[in-house]
């Protein structure tokens, strides 16, 4: 089995959101980029196929050299193959083609990507690159079994879960209970020297162009200072919330 | 030209979000002076979004009873490309976010989600969105000819506009679907974390599992769903699925009740778009309170039964 992964590569969960130039560039200093968590998790799963079955497991990203690291971190934690499609990412379509078209040159039983990139969070790719591709698509996937040429995958729907069987290929969009939380691999030193040896290549754009753009960041309006209630004084607190806050 | 809105229903019955989404749609094409038209499947009472200034409604029938990305895309792209729909409006749920993309790639184009309000500039289309899991916006602009937009739950609220509104019972052309739904389990009659308008959240400072009754109660008086911390989803306190925060679930409710949770960074990120946030925490250093609208420094194990017990009484009262 042949496995895709779709990298982001984002800022770490702690940090501070800040733009430059004008409001219109995210503000890279100080900031400690990572995989972005949903993928992470699917990496994981292809990493566990690959442990059991056998599976040779890709991971891919579309953006620029700043994201190597990431893409090192990958080989090093199991992770066969690794490739860049060199061009900056502004809108998920132009991704979603760019990775349509290495996918279709290329053949692949599953392809992975997270739920969402924990930084944009347009939650697109995945589906734009099933529709492309004209083939199944499950995303907030928690479960994934593969049995031939089929696979059983379960989505977190609102207030349940749906499990859902396809055909391979198919293009998965992972998240937390996919793997659990403890299941992830922190590179160890053997791993970062094999990754050494592992395969990198970096590949041409097809071209592909966004259609949308953030054009100018904000950050939220600061807040007002909280009212704080003595905790023996609950009816005072039931007042707020009903006449003040007109919640309740 | 036309404005679309997918109408999302459950067992024949339009979901509450429809009402938000409809009261998007037709403000929308109010100032764009366009027909606003709705897509439904099997609803029943889809003539109640004339409530919602949605004069139209194409309600197809002989869609599967359950939601069917695939095929319910399918509908969509066939309604957009017969109406010259320039505009599509879908709510911020599971299943919107599933369908968009495949609507998008299928019909090139551009898809916005987690928008907050109307397009502040139609030439180009310009709007407003959440990112960075809510600890920023931004203003995104497209240069497509079809543009789809998903707003972000409870972010624009409903406007009753009543509007005479014709409901039109239609069979379409379905595709098939690439996948085949072998169950689904869904808890009934509890309020979940994407349509409850209060959630009652628990941190580690619930000291342990047995101590859930504490939040079940409060949340069961207010109609609310139940959440938690990551540390509590990590040690396996609560299921995943009540993981509120960065990695976890996003949560756009009215009322956020934190009940012993510090607030680190992710999990602010999570909840920062909900209204009024309210926080119960013995450590008046917690960074929550910084976040937070309402706040009451004490003991979880003491302020909550008092709250639940008089909450319970006011409701009776009121």
């Amino acid at each position: 089995m042949n496995i895709l992964v779709c990298i982001s590569h984002v800022p770490d969960t702690t940090s501070k959101i800040n733009f430059v130039e004008n409001d219109t560039q995210f503000d890279t200093s100080g900031v400690q980029f990572i995989i972005n968590p949903n993928d992470e998790f699917g990496l994981t799963r292809a990493i566990w196929f690959k442990e059991k079955g056998g599976a040779q497991v890709h991971v891919i990203h579309v953006g620029t050299a700043t994201a190597d690291p990431t893409l090192r971190k990958c080989l090093a934690i199991g992770a066969d193959k690794a490739f860049r499609i060199d061009t900056p990412a502004i809108d998920g379509m132009s991704v979603a083609k760019e990775l349509a078209a290495f996918i279709t040159d290329n053949s692949y039983d599953l392809v992975i990507a997270g739920r969402e990139s924990i930084d944009y969070n347009g939650a697109m790719v995945p589906g734009m690159l099933a529709a492309l591709l004209d083939i199944a698509f499950v995303p907030n996937c928690i479960g994934l079994k593969v049995d031939g040429n089929n696979a059983v995958a379960e989505r977190e729907i609102d207030g349940g879960r749906e499990k859902l069987k396809g055909k391979l290929p198919m293009v998965i969009g992972a998240q937390k209970g996919l793997v659990e939380e403890s299941d992830l691999k922190i590179p160890n030193m053997r791993g970062i020297m094999l990754a050494r040896q592992k395969p990198f290549k970096v590949l041409s754009p097809k071209g592909s162009e966004n259609i949308t753009k953030d054009v100018i960041f904000e950050k939220p309006a600061p807040k007002a200072a909280v009212k704080l209630v003595p905790a023996d004084d609950i009816d005072q607190l039931i007042e707020l919330l009903h006449k003040e806050a007109n919640v309740i | 030209m036309s404005i679309l809105l997918f109408a999302e229903s459950e067992k024949n019955k339009l979901k509450r979000n429809a009402a938000e989404i409809a009261s998007y749609g037709s403000a929308m094409a109010d100032e764009l002076n366009k027909d606003c038209v709705a897509i439904s499947f099997n609803a029943d009472n889809a003539h109640e979004l004339g409530q919602f200034g949605v004069s139209k409604v194409f309600n197809v029938n002989n869609a599967p009873q359950q939601f069917d990305a695939h095929v319910y895309a399918s509908v969509l792209i066939y309604y957009i490309k017969s109406l010259g729909a320039t505009h599509i409006i879908l709510s911020s749920s599971a299943d919107a976010k599933f369908l968009a993309p495949l609507v998008a790639a299928n019909t090139n184009a551009a898809y916005v989600p987690n928008v907050v309000a109307l397009p502040h500039e139609q030439h180009p289309l310009t709007v407003k969105r959440t990112t960075f899991t809510n600890k920023a916006f931004a203003n995104t602009t497209s240069k497509a000819e079809i543009n789809i937009i998903g707003v972000g739950n409870n972010a624009f609220g409903t406007v009753e506009h009543v509007v005479d509104c014709v409901v039109k019972n239609v069979t379409v052309e379905l595709t098939a679907s690439h996948l085949e739904q072998l169950s689904i389990s869904k808890e009934t009659g509890k309020a979940t974390l994407a349509d409850a308008d209060v959630v009652v959240s628990g941190g580690r400072g619930l000291k342990g599992p047995e101590h859930w009754h504490l939040i079940e109660d409060l949340a069961k008086v207010l109609d609310a769903a139940t959440a938690c911390s990551k540390p509590v989803s990590d040690m396996g306190w609560r299921t995943h699925d009540e993981h509120v925060g960065q990695t976890g679930k996003p949560v756009s409710t009215n009322l956020y009740i934190a009940i012993g949770i510090s607030g680190a960074i992710q999990h602010l990120a999570g909840v920062n778009a909900s209204k009024v946030k309210l926080v119960i925490n013995n450590d008046p250093e917690a960074p929550f309170f910084k976040a937070a609208d309402y706040g009451i420094v004490g003991d979880a194990f003491e302020v909550v039964p008092v709250l639940t017990e008089k909450l319970k009484a006011f409701k009776t009262q009121s």
